[in-house]
């Protein structure tokens, strides 16, 4: 993670490494190394203006531009997929700012900026995600006073977030909530994971790769370091559950992954694919099959790998 | 939440010669009395008599200038308030206290539903069984005489009586010890008053509850007090049992104050 | 017998802020003292401060000047210079009131505001219901009353439901300050008897009475109030 101002393939002349200069880049480094010296808690840090709107991503692109290095190879991703407009969006901003290699495969980055999920491949120690947040405050939409909030955070009073969890019970019968799901973080803080599904939850629990959060227009940076407990709030007689999807994916067969529904047509036909692109092609390349896979396609790629 | 200090002889809290000043002006001078456990007390005057800064005072949200507030936790020690930590205050108003302000809104979460707002407390010192806290809530429902079948319903969607009876269940679901009330009466209609006062004297009597009430009705003193605080330009005045102060008052204010009472 | 109330040179007097501080006595140097088991009786016009007297006792009134000793179980206690705490405890176990007036409260039902004595001194619900109902048939108060809150009851029904109230419980010191003043004589009657159970019981009882008839029944002496009166009031 290495910076150099050194320019590699197509390094924009006129901006520093990373688009941040080093000073900037200092700061956002300080701030992430107390974020994670105090797991859940959030740091707040000087968010600059960043050529992109507020919602895009710009908490995320910070600690990105701050850790970044020549060696990195990054992957972007948006609600799992690399091609959607805002994960092509940030890659060619790195790209140009940095020259780093980009990639779309899990398994190869280094670094992975997301918004709204965690990849299926397991990640390893060598590896750091990078967190979207658009409100990193769990207490919120409970207690709008930023003053009590801190406070609640400060003194480990947490009954209020329950409260919420109530309210869903009571007016759906379970914990409704399916994304941002409130989380433990190391038995001492409460923290909101940024929207992705609950199904994403249990693996930020003791995952080996370092966990960063950014929020560029809050001006907030947490992180969750290597091998932390996250544990999902719940009750004991309401524990909770990721979401469960009753068939595979309909192109690689998966199972136990996140699904996204696609609408095929105005008749209503649907179909459930991987939610991650990426693992979803690596399993099609590995020969798995769903039942809506386009047979001709899929025996052409098999034939080019 | 087993009270270890269940001896009614000591008292629950003191304050002594407390004292506020906003700048030069006196919010309340010299205040010291006792309460008991078990016991109400009335604070009565005007508006700006100063009896709300005291009930501030009293109740950690305002610190005084000069003078102590003391209090017995359960464990039976005797601690000035100010000399505890913020924790310590915050987790003492929310178990072993309560504060019903006299604007529901104030004391109430409005946007979540009545069962979650009686539940909140249980659900901060740790309760995390969903049904349990859900049946705790359905009694004190019942015990406030809100109809069960309110306990979704936001308490935006109820009137003002029985939104200031959902205000006192939601402090009392953790068996607190002692109440602050802060014109709990104030703003309803009078059949809606009269019903909430039954409602909290027999609380009161029945939870064994130490109260400090602030009002400006002399009949809500009367009904609901042992003991009555009369203050004035933010001094006491004159103090002594209910019924004494309000049928041989010596001050002349006091004199005022109770001749000033229309009767029906 | 033991004594029960010793009242000695006590004064009482009102000062009127609202009339230019205008000073009011009413009594001084009372002195008289009440046994066990006996009924002794204010005298006097009214005016004279026989009210003032019972008001004192009960704590209703301060008193600047002289004593009033109670026996309290082994303990003598001066009324005088009382807590609060100190007077809200005998109220609840030593001293009882009949007044004249029934102050309601809203919404409780006439049995429970008769039974809520004898529930303060620690008798279970139900037994304390049951005798509230014994003395309400009594008292002749019909028994569609008993669930109805008394503000709306007429001047006799209230003063029975009152007096049940300060009958139901038992007293060492009971003070009755106009009991007969609504009732018709079957009811005054069942109030004697009532009286006559108390002495019976060894209950110091001290009393204003205008009814001349009752009076003679149930005072065993009477106090003329008349001889502690100011010179200035008289």
């Amino acid at each position: 993670m290495s910076t150099s101002p050194k320019n590699t393939q197509s390094f924009n002349e006129h901006y520093n490494f990373a688009y941040l200069d080093e000073q900037t880049k200092r700061m956002i480094r300080r701030a992430i190394l107390k974020g994670i010296a105090i797991p859940g808690y959030q740091v707040p840090f000087a968010s600059r203006e960043m050529p992109m709107p507020y919602g895009w991503g710009t908490g995320g692109v910070q600690l990105t531009a701050a850790v970044i290095g020549d060696k990195d190879i990054l992957k972007v991703i948006d609600q799992g997929s690399d091609d959607t407009t805002n994960a092509v969006a940030l890659r060619d901003f790195f790209k140009q700012t940095t020259g780093v290699s980009t990639t779309t495969s899990t398994k190869e980055a280094t670094l992975i900026q997301t918004r709204h999920r965690i990849p299926e491949a397991p990640l390893n120690g060598d590896q750091v995600l990078i967190y979207q947040v658009p409100i990193p405050e769990p207490l919120r939409f409970l207690e709008p006073r930023e003053t009590e909030t801190r406070k609640m955070h400060a003194l480990e009073e947490y009954g209020l977030m329950h409260v919420k969890l109530y309210e869903d019970i009571a007016h759906f019968g379970h914990i409704s909530t399916t994304y941002a799901y409130p989380v433990m973080v190391n038995s001492r803080y409460v923290m909101d994971p940024s929207p992705i599904p609950k199904f994403d939850n249990p693996k930020m629990h003791q995952m080996p790769a370092l966990q960063l959060f950014g929020a560029g227009r809050e001006k907030r940076i947490y992180a969750i370091p290597p091998y932390t407990d996250v544990v999902s709030l719940d009750f004991e007689d309401h524990p909770f559950t990721p979401q469960e999807f009753s068939e595979p994916c309909a192109l690689c067969a998966a199972e136990n992954v996140y699904l996204d529904e696609v609408i095929l047509d105005d008749k209503g036909s649907r179909m459930f694919v991987c939610s991650d692109s990426d693992y979803c092609e690596g399993r099609r390349a590995q020969g798995h099959k769903g039942h809506m896979a386009a047979d001709p396609v899929h025996s052409n790629e098999l034939s080019e790998a | 939440m087993e009270p270890l200090d269940n001896n009614r002889d000591l008292p629950l809290l003191r304050a002594s010669q407390t004292t506020k000043y906003y700048g030069a002006r006196i919010g309340c001078k010299d205040v010291s009395f006792e309460v008991y456990p078990g016991e109400v007390l009335a604070i009565v005057g005007e508006s700006g008599s100063g009896k709300s800064t005291l009930l501030n005072c009293l109740s950690t949200r305002l610190a005084p200038t000069t003078g102590t507030v003391e209090y017995r936790g359960r464990d039976g020690v005797m601690r000035n308030l100010y000399e505890m930590s913020e924790a310590e205050r915050r987790t003492l108003m929310r178990t072993d206290w309560g504060y019903v302000h006299q604007h529901p809104s104030d004391g109430l979460r409005m946007s979540v539903s009545a069962g979650a707002n009686v539940g909140e407390r249980l659900m901060a010192v740790g309760n995390r069984h969903y049904a349990n806290i859900r049946s705790t809530a359905t009694d004190w429902l019942e015990r406030v005489e809100i109809d069960c079948d309110r306990i979704d319903d936001q308490p935006r969607a109820f009137s003002g009586g029985m939104r200031q009876r959902l205000q006192i269940a939601r402090n009392l679901v953790t068996a607190p010890r002692l109440v602050f009330m802060d014109e709990p009466t104030g703003g309803l209609d009078v059949s809606v008053q009269a019903r909430l006062l039954d409602l909290l004297r027999s609380l009161v009597a029945d939870l064994g509850l130490a109260v400090i009430i602030v009002t400006h009705d002399l009949a809500v003193a009367r009904l609901l007090s042992h003991r009555t605080l009369v203050m004035r330009h933010g001094n006491v005045i004159e103090h002594g049992l209910t019924d004494q102060v309000l049928d041989d008052p010596q001050q002349s204010y006091t004199q005022l104050l109770v001749s000033s009472i229309l009767q029906p | 017998m033991q004594t029960k109330i010793c009242v000695a040179d006590l004064g009482k007097s009102f000062t009127m802020h609202l009339r230019g501080a205008m000073e009011i006595p009413v009594i001084e140097n009372v002195s008289f003292s009440v046994a066990a088991g006996e009924c002794a009786i204010l005298g006097g016009p009214s005016g004279s401060g026989k009210s003032s007297i019972i008001k004192m006792l009960y704590g209703n009134y301060r008193c600047h000047q002289g004593q009033i000793l109670i026996t309290d179980e082994d303990k003598i206690i001066n009324i005088a210079t009382a807590s609060p705490r100190e007077i809200i405890k005998l109220r609840e176990k030593t001293i009882g009131y009949v007044s004249q007036f029934l102050r309601a409260i809203p919404r409780v039902p006439a049995i429970n505001l008769v039974a809520e004595p004898l529930i303060a001194q620690g008798a279970n619900e139900k037994q304390a219901l049951e005798k509230a109902s014994e003395l309400l048939s009594r008292l002749n108060l019909p028994d569609h009353l008993w669930q109805l809150p008394p503000a709306t009851f007429s001047g006799g029904e209230q003063q029975r439901v009152n007096i049940a109230r300060g009958f139901i419980a038992h007293f060492p010191i009971l003070l009755l300050d106009e009991p007969t003043a609504s009732l018709d004589a079957k009811n005054s009657q069942v109030l004697i008897d009532l009286v006559n159970e108390k002495k019976k019981q060894g209950v110091a009882m001290l009393g204003i009475l205008h009814d001349l008839e009752t009076r003679e029944r149930i005072a065993d002496r009477t106090i003329d109030v008349t001889q502690f009166q100011t010179r200035t009031n008289a």
